[in-house]
């Protein structure tokens, strides 16, 4: 079935009678060329690519709940192309473009909104900061602009501009960057992969990993066993886990990260707003309710929940920067499980089991990636190469200590990010 | 959530600054070799459950080494640094 805007004409007319399910609900085969193991964003789009770019259609993903229901169904869905450091920025620059064709690919509509995001600065050294990361950007191709205070003035009125400890000096405008509706990139991506051909097979949890001689044969489930020449990992938060049954340990914590939404309200914020000083970050739905949040709880956790510090802090700055936001009523809030890397950025690499592979690591930053993750990391289960965007995230980069990427130059340790 | 303080006793999470896993009291000698030392400074266990980890207690300055539910974020008592176990 092809979405068009002359079907939902038709079906308007015919009382909707006329869609059917978007994929199908498959029982596992006992074999497959290749298996994905978590339905996130990242696995679903890894599937996608395996089929579109490579013709590889006899795989399978496993989830474990239903797809969609981790990380990639509870961010607050920022899209953009703002790094700064080499390894970063080529990786992300490439997400974008894939972004900014991805409805079409998928002939889906995610709602992938490019209202322009806005990073604020409050200190002459952060200006200097923000005009080289702008400068960054554009020599990747990608967009950016300084505004002065009377520039963000103008597309943001609403701001506290004299505040006395964060006066706004200007802010970085990414007009490219935006927001794009969560679900509904995993469920583009997962019906453009049923498709072609994979088997989504949900409630499927993967209990254990089988390697003979150094070699992957398959895995274990709670659906029994599914042999397989190749698997890829890529669970997120719950990454640990899954490496253990390969016998790995990787250098990566799970934190928890909180988000908020108020009640729905007319339009009031047309962009995203970044207020880094305050670890406070919001734009509006399409529904109306404004969506924000902050920092990292800061302790490992996997309870999908944090605590009081961290709400208060955050609705804290919502008031320091915009006032106005108080008469707004808080609706709901929630965590999702980050898994974290030292240096803050991600790892796609091959492991030390033969057909074996891993795409995790992601931090709070993973959703803007879903296109760009998913593509690389399919190039490298195919083919056996590293895709040359993401030809940085190496495993063995903390090991060795050579190409480290501390986008936040705080250094490369697990607290610091 | 509250914590345990070895010297002060069960006080607000706010009152502490979070380390990280306790593994960071195992520091390895300076000849163990790369492996080690990635192992002490990076690849974690990670667990979903019951952990241990090092908590800082920013009124009084005791270290404390925190039992810790990391799926319910149950506490179940704490040691200072000083008399863990390793
Ligand atoms: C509050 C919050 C705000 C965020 N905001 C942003 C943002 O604005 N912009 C941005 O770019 N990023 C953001 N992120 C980060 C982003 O959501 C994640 O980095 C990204 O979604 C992770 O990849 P994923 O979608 O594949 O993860 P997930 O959706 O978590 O997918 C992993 C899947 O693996 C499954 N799984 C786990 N173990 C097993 C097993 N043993 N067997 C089978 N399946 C298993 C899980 O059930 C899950 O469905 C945010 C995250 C949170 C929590
Ligand atoms: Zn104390």
């Amino acid at each position: 079935m092809r979405f068009s805007g002359l079907k939902v004409l038709a079906e308007g007319l015919r009382g909707q009678k006329g869609w059917t399910p978007q994929w199908r609900d498959p029982e596992p085969k006992p074999a497959y060329d290749a298996i994905i193991i978590g339905g996130g964003g990242h696995g679903l789009s890894t599937a996608y690519y395996l089929a579109k770019e490579h013709g590889l259609t006899n795989i399978a993903v496993l989830e474990k709940g239903y797809l969609g229901g981790g990380n990639v169904g509870r961010n607050t869905t920022i899209v953009r192309a703002n790094y700064f450091l080499p390894g970063n920025s080529e990786f992300y620059s490439h997400s974008l473009k894939l972004w900014e064709g991805l409805e079409a690919d998928l002939n889906y509509n995610v709602m992938h909104s490019q209202r322009g995001l806005i990073n604020l600065f409050h200190s002459d050294g952060q200006r200097d900061a923000f005009a080289r990361r702008g400068n960054a950007m554009r020599n990747q191709g990608d967009d950016a602009e300084l505004l002065d205070a009377d520039g963000v003035r103008r597309h943001l009125p609403y701001l506290d501009f004299e505040n006395t400890r964060f006066p706004i000096y200007g802010g970085l405008l990414h007009k490219r960057g935006g927001t794009a509706r969560h679900d509904a990139v995993a469920w583009g991506y997962a019906r453009g992969a049923d498709s072609r051909g994979v088997d989504l097979i949900q409630n499927c949890e993967v209990t254990g990993i089988d390697i003979e001689n150094g070699v992957v044969r398959g895995v274990q489930t709670t659906r029994g066993a599914i042999r397989a020449k190749k698997v890829g990992i890529v669970v997120a938060g719950r990454s640990g886990q899954v490496a253990a049954m390969a016998g790995m340990r990787l250098p990566i914590e799970s934190h928890v990260l909180q988000a908020f939404v108020t009640e729905g309200l007319k339009p009031c914020i047309d962009h995203v707003v970044s207020f880094g000083m305050g670890h406070f970050y919001i734009s509006q739905s399409d529904k109306g309710g404004l969506v924000f949040g902050g920092d990292l709880d800061f302790y490992s956790s996997y309870a999908q929940r944090g605590n009081l510090p961290m709400k208060e802090h955050v609705m804290d700055a919502a008031m320091t920067l915009m006032p106005m936001i108080g008469k707004a009523r808080v609706l709901r809030s929630w965590g999702g499980i980050m898994d974290m890397t030292p240096d803050g950025s991600p790892i796609i690499d091959k492991t030390d089991t033969e057909g074996l592979f891993i795409d995790c690591g992601w931090c709070y930053g993973g959703f803007k990636a879903v296109p760009g993750s998913g593509f690389s990391f399919a190039h490298l289960m195919a083919t056996g190469r590293h895709h040359a965007p993401a030809a940085g995230f190496r495993l063995d980069r903390f090991r060795t200590g050579v190409g480290l990427m501390d986008e936040e130059g705080t250094g490369s340790q697990h607290n610091l990010h | 959530m509250r914590l345990d303080c070895p010297t002060c006793g069960t006080r607000d999470r706010r009152e502490f600054t979070y380390q990280g896993d306790a593994l960071a009291l195992d520091r390895p000698s300076r000849d163990a070799g790369d492996a080690a030392w990635d192992d002490y400074l990076h690849n974690r266990e990670n667990p979903a459950g019951q952990t241990r980890d090092l908590w800082y207690h920013d009124a009084c300055g005791t270290w404390a080494v925190v039992t810790r539910d990391t799926v319910t974020h149950a506490v179940h008592g704490s040691v200072a640094a000083t008399d863990a176990t390793r």
